[in-house]
């Protein structure tokens, strides 16, 4: 399309372009490498189909990832990319995206690269709100080395490292992006184009870091890990869909909600008995987290029931990149620029004749 | 009243105490003053790694010794003429590098029972005669400036803190140095605390009359200004040096400067220093820990800037796989380690060269990385554009291998007209380099410059160019995935001659030896350039005939490094580590080379080399 019908605050300064852009554009001519009925398939042609709505110069998009199944995204974006080492995708995105204001930065991550080696780099990269957007593919395993229990493994889970099983507690990646002070969190489904489209396109508006985690299925290490979020049967009873704005409701015949405690928890109640007007209003724009927060820890981390997703929190707040850039410019319309000459001679010279 | 003025080619002064004296602050007071009278110098700042070690403890002493003479000088001085001592800690470290005949000025008033007993003195050295070799100034350093502040709006702690002031104020009449730096300088310092300046001005100025009116000092030396090149001079220390080298090359490279760094001792500095220069476009991003701090970095380089990463040898190791990635993606990449003592974490505050084989080899696969070595203050300036351009120009990470004392000691540095610096500009591919065998134009990342095997540096934003680059082998030409046996083969071996082929980029090995016949060669890299030059211009005057070369260029090896030393029937080579560079001059050359080796935190002493060569001339 000649033109996006959205307005994109993270993407003002990054060229766009005229000429019209399909799904097929952004693809490379490198065979695909994932094993067949990889879950990153899915979300490698949702990224190939929505990105055209951008409207940006294909040119000016660079896709940087670490090391895992998921890092390999970028080899299959005909875009500018990155496959970097384990766990530092953020931090060279980081060097990157403050550097290069014109550019639409993306991680491709996955939870053993993002959440156990890189832990470090996406918790920072969070809380200064770099303008990257970070697509955490989460299956729960270690996949490129054969199946070792992952930073987002249940309690207990028997893999090749642990035939006893695990004694790691696991991670909730939404409630660690909250807690490291992240401007946007949402997570969403590899098997849900619609859903994993719209979380998509809000990540790519927003200005900062964006973490968005996409449940994603290891058909070979971990298949079925999310199973209860999938199958017809019970997703509609186990998923809760977060829609800013509106009362929070599911359960096949909407039948559950998420309501506020007097003690400031959030629990799941029947809508029924509580009634309609006194369900939680999901607020992804407020200042404090904690309801966000309270919303990710909703579900059990093994049996999967109340699983939110959607956009948890999306608030605004400068990003890095802006931020530096303007210190630099300020210093400049401040003092002009920099002169060598009277940098490298200082103020305290002595001259031999 | 009139005292004697006596001449002297040279002086080595150390000023010494407690960590919170002041000790450092006196030492550039005295030695700008000294830059400014137009003398040659060279300092070294000593202090421990705790920021406040316990008052008045052997441990907490921070010293700063000054060499400035009427010549040029190339060292920090092997020992003090002068010791200033704030107290007996100061006096009991720096006493056995006093040599007899030496002036000993101590603070008096610190010589307390309790102070003496904390550093295991049992009678007073002052009183006991053990001091007699030593021309000893006793002085009441504490209880003069609190005399000379009598009625001044500061507390009593806040005028003894002025005794470094007093103590400066007298050293700068002894020697004859200009007042009006100093005076200016605590201007700018205490401006916004007038009681403080004052008081401050007033100590230095009681320091300056008590020298003129006691009788305890009965002669003023004078050391004239040196004999220097024409130009304008300031005095620089190495880390300042190296930064400005940093942002001349961005300036000269038209390309902006992106430091991403952890703070660490003694590299610190780079980071502080750059920051303050965004004017120059300089982005600094303090990382947080040592890799991202290079991950940034080669995420800008990715983008088109210079990537700069600052550290020393812990650092490096957290940063060795990053380094490799940089290998791998052919980015530019300078890498700065100002060297300490290690292991781990070492001596962080000391100095030594025991990261040269680091450099060379600490990363996984054959991963060859260029290696650059300053051989003093001010040539940080010149070794951080070569860095810099060797980035640029090959597409490679660069080693800049400074050290502890280089990075705090300081000289005169004659400033160079921007006009003479080099052009460093390079050209980014805008267009596609090669036809598909069906006729179809594509762009290959991996398509070298036949001459410097460079790949070409595509940024992202430019149209038609877009490609995926990571530190998997890439296909020699198109950079797509390759597991190929012979194609890993030839890309080792063509990312290797990359490297190799830069000694045809640089200048020979310079050999200084005045008459041509000498038999033993001094070998040196990095900052023992000043303490060997001094040994050798020593040995000479002596009538012994010794050749004298200095590596800048640690990878590759200059050209003809092999052929110069196998002119030699004996090659010394001093190193503060346990032989690193023989080991590698031995590997690459199979010659023979005789270490002298030394980790003991602190630069070579001329002394100690002339010794050393001494003994190989008599005794082979």
């Amino acid at each position: 399309m000649a033109e996006s019908v959205l307005d994109f605050p993270s993407l003002k300064l990054v060229p766009k372009t005229d000429a019209p852009q399909s799904a097929k554009d952004f693809k490379t001519d490198q065979e695909v490498r994932w094993c067949p009925g990889c879950g990153d398939y899915a979300i490698l042609a949702a990224v190939q189909s929505f990105l055209p709505e951008l409207g940006l110069a294909r040119e000016n998009i660079v896709f940087v990832s670490g090391i895992g199944c998921s890092s390999r995204f970028p080899y299959y974006m005909n875009t500018y990319g990155m496959h970097s080492i384990h766990g530092r995708a953020p931090a060279i995105a980081t060097g990157l995206a403050t550097s290069r204001q014109d550019l639409s930065v993306w991680v491709v991550t996955g939870d053993g690269d993002a959440l156990s080696i890189g832990g470090n780099h996406l918790i920072h990269a969070l809380r200064r709100n770099v303008n990257l957007k970070i697509l955490l593919f989460n299956n729960r395993i270690y996949g490129l080395t054969k199946g070792q229990y992952s930073p987002t493994s249940e309690l207990g889970k028997i893999t090749k490292s642990t035939p006893l099983g695990s004694l790691d507690y696991p991670f909730n990646p939404v409630s660690l992006a909250l807690g490291a002070e992240a401007t946007f969190v949402a997570r969403t489904i590899d098997s849900d184009r619609k859903h994993l489209t719209q979380v998509l396109r809000a990540a790519a508006e927003h200005e900062g870091t964006a973490l968005v985690e996409i449940y994603q299925n290891c058909n070979i290490f971990n298949d079925g890990a999310w199973d209860p979020l999938k199958d017809s049967e019970r997703r509609d009873d186990f998923t809760i869909r977060l829609e800013h704005g509106k009362p929070i409701v599911f359960g096949a015949n909407g039948g559950k909600g998420v309501a506020r405690m007097p003690n400031g928890t959030v629990q799941v109640v029947d809508v029924a008995s509580v009634g309609l007007n006194n369900l939680l209003v999901h607020d992804a724009h407020a200042d404090d987290p904690g309801v966000a927060f309270a919303l990710s820890r909703l579900s059990d981390p093994v049996r999967l029931n109340n699983t939110a997703i959607g956009v948890f929190r999306e608030v605004r707040r400068a990003s890095y990149d802006t931020l530096m850039s303007e210190q630099i410019d300020s210093e400049i319309a401040k003092k002009g620029a920099g002169d060598l000459a009277a940098l490298l001679a200082g103020n305290d010279t002595w001259a031999i004749d | 009243m009139t005292k004697e003025i006596v001449q002297l080619d040279r002086v080595i002064i150390r000023f010494a105490g407690d960590s919170g004296d002041g000790m450092q602050l006196t030492g550039d007071r005295f030695t700008s003053s000294t830059a400014a009278f137009g003398n040659d110098l060279s300092t070294l700042p000593d202090f421990p790694a705790e920021i406040r070690a316990p008052a008045g403890t052997v441990l907490g002493v921070s010293s700063f010794q000054l060499h400035f003479a009427d010549h040029q000088i190339t060292t920090p001085g092997d020992a003090p003429n002068v010791l200033v001592a704030m107290n007996p800690a100061a006096m009991k470290v720096n006493l056995k590098d006093l040599p007899r005949g030496a002036d000993l000025i101590v603070d008096s008033d610190e010589f307390t029972k309790r102070n003496l007993t904390r550093v295991g003195y049992e009678v007073n050295p002052l009183d006991d005669g053990s001091l007699n070799s030593y021309k000893v100034h006793a002085i009441q350093l504490t209880s003069l400036t609190v005399e000379a502040l009598k009625g001044m709006d500061v507390s009593k702690k806040e005028a003894e803190r002025a005794k470094n002031m007093f103590a400066l104020g007298l050293l700068s009449w002894l020697y004859h140095r200009p007042t009006d730096g100093t005076v200016t300088f605590l201007k700018e310092k205490f401006g916004r605390k007038p009681e403080i300046l004052k008081a401050n001005l007033a100590a230095f100025e009681a320091g300056w009359s008590y020298g003129e009116t006691t009788e305890d000092f009965s002669v003023q030396y004078e050391v004239a200004p040196a004999e220097m090149k024409t130009g304008t001079y300031r005095n620089i220390s190495g880390n300042i040096a190296l930064s400005y080298g940093l942002i001349a090359a961005g300036q000269q490279a038209q390309l902006p400067l992106y430091l991403g760094s952890y703070p660490i001792t003694p590299a610190s500095d780079i980071l502080h220093e750059l920051s303050k220069h965004k004017r120059f476009g300089v982005r600094t991003f303090q990382a947080e820990d040592e890799i991202a701090g290079v991950s940034a970095a080669i995420g800008a380089s990715y983008g088109g800037a210079i990537g700069l990463t600052t550290t020393s040898g812990p650092g490096v190791a957290l940063k060795s796989e990053a380094i490799g990635l940089a290998v791998a993606l052919e980015l530019p990449l300078v890498v700065v380690n100002v060297q300490r003592g290690g292991p781990s974490t070492g001596l962080p505050t000391k100095t030594e060269q025991s990261d040269l084989l680091q450099a060379m080899f600490g990363r996984n696969g054959e991963a060859p990385v260029p290696i650059i070595a300053p051989n003093s203050p001010a040539d940080c300036f010149d070794a951080a554009i070569e860095a810099v351009r060797i980035a640029l120009k090959y597409r490679t990470p660069v080693f800049l291998l400074s050290d502890g004392s280089l990075a705090n000691g300081s000289e005169p540095w004659k400033i160079p007209p921007v006009a003479d610096l080099p052009d460093l500009r390079v050209e980014f591919a805008t267009k596609l380099n090669h036809v598909a065998a069906d006729g179809t134009e594509e762009y290959w990342p991996y398509l070298r410059d036949p001459e410097t095997l460079a790949r070409p540096w595509a940024i992202p934003g430019t149209p038609g160019l877009e490609h995926r680059i990571g530190g998997i082998e890439k296909a020699d030409g198109p950079g797509h995935i390759s597991y190929d046996s012979d194609n890993h083969d030839r890309m080792v071996r063509l990312r290797q001659a990359k490297i190799d082929g830069i000694a045809k980029d640089i200048p020979p090995l310079a050999v200084d030896d005045p008459d041509g016949d000498a038999r033993i060669l001094v070998l040196g890299w990095g900052s023992t350039y000043g303490p060997t030059g001094a040994a050798v211009q020593r040995m000479r005057r002596t009538g012994a005939k010794i050749a004298h070369a200095h590596l800048r260029y640690l990878n590759p090896f200059p050209a003809n490094t092999g052929e110069v030393l196998k002119r030699y029937d004996k090659v010394v080579l001093p190193e503060m580590n346990l032989g690193q560079l023989s080991m590698l001059l031995r590997a690459k050359f199979l010659v023979d080379i005789i270490g002298f080796n030394q980790v003991r935190g602190l630069p070579f002493k001329a002394t100690e080399i002339v010794e050393f060569l001494e003994d190989v001339m008599k005794n082979g």
